[in-house]
């Protein structure tokens, strides 16, 4: 009676999953058509990689997180600011309006970074 | 005396001394390595070659500092920051002469998540000293600009969580200097905070020792790293007029001393991980090293205060 029950909860939970992945790609399909810009800065050693980047309008910037120290990514204009990042944790920000913006970790403010928008 | 560890004394009253006198030490909780790189005026010892003070003089104050417990850490650098933390109690409650307080000068969590500052309180409540005095770390304020620390930890605090109490006659002194981080800086304790601090030892007397604690080192240790604090000469104009001054912060995960006039700087062990010395790695982050050596470097310090000696003796025990 009892594994029954946990089965039941297992294939509810598969059923969950597989829409959820199935929202996932007709997301991605759907982005690729209009082919943003998506760019990714790493963060390794208390560093952004690559510290600037120049993008057009409309870019997706990704930052990840890859040091065992938390960081977060915070422009200096307060224009975007991330959650605290722990290891392997993303944030993305999309950059519409030309401009430059200068970020940095709020936690280690030594680390900055730049972006410029095209 | 065993070899893990090591204890500087600083006698402020021996007459004829160059005050200006610098003197940097650098030492590695548990290897034994004591390093003086510029010998001053100002006398450190190790203790493995003088004699022990003596413990049990009238007068005498004791109180042990930790810092850097990291709860909810779990990188390879060390995945049971609750196990060396249980280890640093029993360290203390081990002292030959039991501290009356605990001073933990930050990053008591990793994330600031409310079950991790839950943990550290449980494990410290095993401790055989009952009050524990905070200052926040960066890692304690995270993405809510230091709210919940104010709450848990800030009772009859002021500002962001600064504060002072008396006790024996010595003065101590709690700082906040990891809010509102600007880019490209190190730590900031502040306008308002700095005012605070003025007012707070305006009336004392000079011959008052002082102990000021906060988490981020108040000397620059390594800027490049950030680990120094953007406006602490200001608070340290403050404190010019005493006789005795020392400075106890964390933040950089090893013990380092330096001695600058009437000011002793020491800088605590962390109880979860390592981190490398200034310069010698391409960032500050963990430190791995083999398991059978992590508890050679984590640690507590134990500090002793000498009523009319005006003399702050620091040991630094490492949890092996």
């Amino acid at each position: 009676m009892r594994r029954s029950v946990s089965t039941g909860v297992f294939l509810v939970t598969l059923g969950l999953a597989i829409v959820g992945l199935d929202g996932v790609a007709g997301k991605a399909t759907a982005s690729a058509q209009s082919t943003p810009e998506t760019m990714a800065v790493k963060i390794d050693n208390f560093t952004f990689g690559p510290a600037e980047l120049t993008v057009k309008a409309g870019t997706t910037i990704t930052w990840t997180n890859r040091d065992d120290i938390p960081h977060t990514v915070v422009s200096s204009d307060k224009a975007f600011k991330s959650k605290v990042l722990d290891t392997d944790e993303k944030f993305s920000s999309t950059f519409r309006t030309p401009g430059t913006f200068s970020y940095f970790c709020s936690i280690h403010p030594k680390m900055t970074g730049k972006v410029v928008v095209q | 005396m065993s070899e893990n560890e090591s204890e500087l004394l600083h006698d402020h009253n021996d007459d004829g001394v160059d005050r200006r006198g610098f003197l940097k030490c650098m030492a590695w909780a548990g290897t034994g390595a004591f390093l003086v790189m510029q010998a001053g005026v100002l006398k450190s010892y190790s203790l493995s070659k003088m004699p022990k003070l003596g413990p049990k003089s009238s007068g005498e104050l004791s109180f042990a500092q930790i810092s850097d417990s990291h709860m909810g850490f779990n990188k390879p650098a060390n995945t049971d920051v609750a196990g060396t933390l249980k280890a640093a109690v029993d360290r203390i409650n081990g002292l030959a002469t039991p501290p009356e307080f605990i001073l933990h000068t930050g990053d008591i969590s990793h994330l600031s998540k409310s079950e991790e500052f839950d943990t550290v309180d449980q494990i410290l409540k095993s401790a055989s000293a009952r009050n524990v005095f905070y200052v926040p770390g960066e890692h304690d304020v995270l993405d809510d600009d230091g709210k919940q620390y104010l709450e848990r930890y800030g009772k009859g605090a002021t500002g962001a969580g600064w504060y002072s109490f008396d006790t024996k006659g010595v003065h101590f002194i709690g700082l906040v200097n990891v809010l509102n981080l600007k880019a490209g800086g190190l730590g900031t304790l502040g306008g308002e905070q700095l005012k605070w601090m003025e007012d707070d030892v305006r009336h004392l007397k000079h011959s008052t020792p002082i102990v000021v604690f906060a988490h981020i080192p108040l000397w620059s240790v390594y800027p490049a790293w950030g680990w120094g604090t953007e406006d602490s000469a200001q608070a340290l104009a403050y404190l010019k007029k005493f006789g005795s001054v020392t400075v106890l912060n964390g933040h950089i995960h090893q013990t380092m001393q330096k001695v600058e006039g009437n000011v002793t700087f020491h800088t605590a062990a962390s109880t979860a991980f390592p981190q490398p010395q200034p310069g010698t790695a391409d960032s500050p982050g963990p430190l791995k090293v083999p398991a059978e050596q992590l508890k050679s470097i984590l640690g507590i310090t134990d500090v002793t205060y000498v009523r009319g000696k005006h003399a702050l003796a620091v040991v630094d025990s490492s949890l092996a």
